[in-house]
């Protein structure tokens, strides 16, 4: 018992994490129809521009973090949408999938051959103490991922929810052409949704670098899990990518210790299989009419 | 008259707590060219796509031939000799007109093998250009549809709907966007083919000059039901539908 | 096909017939690997250049290809008939893995297919008592027929071109049937396809399945080629390469995926100077041409050339409208 509450405990932070990269990739897609495949690698960036700050700079921890932040609004957000999303879009979906999969490579290899091909530690931002409950040792940093990957997730459905533009937002997702009509900047809302994926990139990648190290191919499955928690939720839902994240998270964990080490990394996929065939919508998604 | 080729028994169509078409019947014949027209909102398009499988009515059915075709997929209803144009431009752009047009023949000849290892135009090259002759655009055979203008994208569409010789042909606002010379010539076009060929027409139209002087008879819908049903003259003097529209 | 296009044909084979004579091992085992490649990505850009389906599992494909007939052929069975199995059962696999992405739509199976090569993967490094694990089988034997032997590697370029020309051959064929005209109308608007009779699911399922079988041919012909195969040979960077391979010759073009297949083998060795920056600049380059040209190098190609000769179809526009 006190060994599954530990294993839930740290599924769900992990998951947490998985849960803000698949919201970003969620929101991508529902503004422009982009599918990021270098999302992971948009979680894997941030966390070397502030190990920058850091060592190159000599900034603290907290001011580095800021620096990171802003490059990747502006690398991953700005730079993205204007240098590569935006000029495509009109060619249709393929070439963009093909770019950012090109963006991805991009990114991993920059990092390898401008820092470092080898793990480099990261400043945790919660400290590392454990603390028993009912016999299970829970972390503050799981706790505390958990809680700021929640927050950050709470915040922005609030966002959407409760604010002007945020239902801007929703209504330019949902039909731009509509939303145009009715004087909505459709072009301003969509890269609004490119920097909150940027935000949420930096944020899991800071909360994620601690526990996993900062390596340049840290994109490679992470990336994947987004892409699996996106589908598993529900393509089309932000609550569904923090369901499928965060069941992902306990998953993985669990498969960690009752499935083989070999295939612990094949239980997302066959999930996302399962998903797929049983629950094309997701398990919090509602059925699109058919197109095709 | 003999026996209907499209009948239309009890429709309803309910979504949520709307009920967008309700009880609608009406049989059409051989030759026909059938009009239905109504106000925005009136049903139109739901039953359309009732008939055409887009869309489950809540009650009724549809028969083509006396063979009820409920549940039948978008290709099988092609299979069965039902052709259809669209209302927004549908082509196949990167394709020659020619391709585009044996396109559409071409699943109607012979099998799944026959189609891999027989002839490259199926056999369809002359009756491809016989229909593009037909429709007057000769000069862009081999031109990209994608490259025509709206209107002669619009004969397309219709040509590659009749290359299969269907049996009844419905069309979805085919006179919507289409500039005035170009729907003279799409109307005087469907007429002659509709005399060549004794093909059995269903029309959409909002265009209600194009819809009086192409179809032989015309049913009227206001919210949902049929308000009238005759000859265009007599449609064009009936005073529920006048209301209807200035109404509606 | 005009004469024109005939003529560069037939000089395009006779420069692949001559090209190997008289070069090293090294230059020949190359062009080896640009021909098989080559027949896989022509498989893929039947799937995804004409039919307009994603598909990120065409090394996963390469490698059951490459697994049957290793196994096969390193138990004593021909290579012939090790590879008509291989052809058959990238086929059936690519039906499973298919029919169930298909029913449901977006680019499901880009992600279907992508898991499945990740799996694949796993399966073919953890089943070590099968397929040796992470250390591979080695020592397939090089085919012989009629007495004659492929194991000198001269002649085995020669035996892989005859496959390849093989394979483009029937490529070609299945294009210009109604085959082909119906998997480009799928990829160019599969609503009005199905309304003309056109069972779109099964041509789409075809179309992959086709696309996976060219793959598993080709990797039929890389275990005798490479005589050492290992998981890592068919990881999911090797199916994205092969998509790169695609798109940047130029997807939806016959002669597109052996121009992007000579490109990406290639040009590695080109920038081997820039030694670890060579990914850094090739993904630049990528990302690059997919906002300039998204039809590859082949649609650039086609872009250069409309804007140097004039153009005529503005004329033959303004005598229609006469006409009318």
């Amino acid at each position: 018992m006190a060994e599954l509450i530990q294993i839930l405990v740290s599924g769900l932070a992990a998951g947490s994490i998985y849960a803000l990269a698949a919201v970003g990739f969620t929101l991508l897609w529902q503004a422009s129809q982009t599918i990021n495949f270098a999302q992971g690698e948009f979680v894997m960036l941030p966390a070397f521009f502030v190990l920058v700050g850091m060592t190159v700079l000599g900034l603290p921890m907290w001011p580095a973090i800021g620096l990171g932040l802003v490059l990747s609004l502006l690398i991953l957000g700005v730079a993205f949408k204007r240098l590569i999303v935006e000029p495509m879009l009109p060619h249709g979906t393929l070439p963009l999938v093909i770019a950012t999969i090109a963006l991805g490579l991009l990114l991993k290899e920059s990092v390898k051959e401008l820092y470092g091909a080898t793990a480099q530690p990261f400043p945790a931002v919660f400290p590392q103490t454990v603390f028993n409950v009912a016999g299970a040792s829970v972390s503050i940093q799981d706790i505390g991922n958990l809680v700021v990957s929640m927050l950050a997730i709470g915040g922005l459905q609030l966002f959407l929810n409760r604010t002007r533009t945020g239902r801007c937002m929703q209504a330019s997702a949902q039909n731009p052409a509509v939303a145009e009509i009715l004087g909505v900047n459709v072009k301003r809302m969509v890269m609004y949704t490119f920097l909150i994926n940027a935000a949420l990139a930096t944020i899991a990648s800071v909360l994620i670098s601690p526990i996993y190290l900062a390596k340049f191919s840290n994109g490679e499955t992470l990336g994947l899990v987004a892409f699996i928690a996106a589908i598993v939720g529900g393509f089309n839902q932000i609550r569904g990518a923090l369901v499928g994240g965060l069941l992902i998270g306990v998953i993985d964990n669990l498969s960690a210790l009752y499935i083989s080490a070999e295939y612990r990394s094949a239980m997302p996929l066959i999930l996302l299989i399962a998903i797929i065939l049983l629950r094309p919508q997701g398990l919090l998604g509602t059925p699109e009419g058919r197109t095709v | 008259m003999n026996a209907p080729v499209l009948s239309v028994r009890n429709i309803s169509k309910q979504f949520g707590g709307i009920r967008a078409v309700s009880d609608v019947s009406f049989d059409v014949h051989k030759g026909e060219i059938l009009g239905l027209i109504g106000p925005n909102g009136s049903g139109k398009s739901t039953l359309f796509n009732c008939i055409l499988g887009q869309l489950r009515p809540t009650t009724g059915h549809v028969e083509i031939n006396g063979k009820p075709v409920d549940r039948v997929r978008p290709a099988d209803l092609s299979l069965l000799g039902l052709g259809r144009t669209f209302q927004q431009l549908s082509v196949f752009p990167k394709m020659s007109v020619l391709d585009n047009i044996i396109l559409a023949g071409q699943e109607h000849e012979g099998t799944m093998l026959s189609r891999l290892f027989g002839k490259p135009d199926a056999g369809l090259t002359g009756k491809a250009e016989q229909l593009i002759e037909f429709f007057r655009l000769t000069p862009y055979r081999d031109t990209p549809a994608g490259s025509l203008s709206y209107g002669q994208q619009k004969l397309v569409d219709a040509a590659m709907a009749f290359m299969a010789g269907p049996g009844i042909v419905l069309l979805d606002e085919p006179a919507g966007g289409v500039n005035l010379t170009m729907l003279t010539h799409l109307k005087e076009r469907l007429m002659t083919y509709n005399i060549e060929h004794g093909t059995t027409f269903v029309v959409i139209e909002h265009n209600m000059e194009f819809v009086m002087s192409l179809c032989t008879r015309i049913i009227v819908l206001a919210q949902g039901e049929i308000i009238a049903e005759g000859k265009p003259e007599e449609i064009r003097a009936n005073q529920m539908v006048i209301d209807a529209y200035l109404g509606g | 096909m005009t004469k024109l296009q005939a003529i560069l044909v037939a000089l395009g084979v006779a420069i692949l017939l001559v090209a190997p004579v008289g070069q090293g091992n090294y230059i020949i085992y190359t062009l080896c690997s640009w021909l098989l490649f080559s027949i896989s990505a022509m498989g893929l850009n039947l799937t995804l250049g004409y039919a307009g389906q994603v598909s990120l599992a065409q090394a996963a494909f390469m490698g059951i290809g490459a697994y049957v007939t290793a196994l096969l052929t390193l138990s004593g069975i021909h290579w012939g008939f090790a590879t008509v199995i291989s052809i058959t059962s990238s086929f059936a696999v690519g039906l499973v893995l298919g029919y169930p992405a298909l029913r449901v739509q977006h680019h499901f199976l880009a992600f279907v297919t992508l898991a499945f090569n990740t799996l694949l993967f796993l399966v073919l490094r953890n089943e070590e008592e099968i397929t040796g694990g992470s250390f591979g089988l080695v020592g397939m034997p090089r085919p012989s027929f009629f007495g004659i032997t492929t194991d000198s590697n001269l002649s085995f370029y020669y035996f892989s071109l005859i496959c390849f020309l093989f394979s483009a051959g029937v490529m070609w064929w299945i294009l210009r049937s109604p085959w082909g005209r119906a998997f480009k109308a799928l990829r160019e608007n599969p609503i009005r396809a199905e309304s003309l009779g056109l069972k779109i699911r099964r041509q789409t399922l075809l179309a992959f399945a086709i696309g996976s079988a060219f793959g598993g041919f080709a990797g039929s012909l890389q275990a005798p080629l490479v005589q050492f195969i290992e998981p890592g040979s068919f990881a999911l960077i090797h199916s994205l390469k092969l998509l790169l391979m695609v798109v940047v010759g130029g997807s939806g073009f016959f002669f597109g995926p052996m121009l992007g297949a000579a490109v990406v083998i290639l040009l590695p060795e080109v920038l081997r100077f820039t030694e670890g920056y060579y990914l850094i600049i090739y993904s630049f380059l990528v990302i690059v041409l997919m906002v300039y040209s998204p039809n590859g190098l082949i649609g650039l190609g086609h872009k250069i050339i409309d804007k140097l000769r004039p153009r005529h179809e503005a004329r033959r526009d303004m005598q229609q409208g006469a006409q009318l």
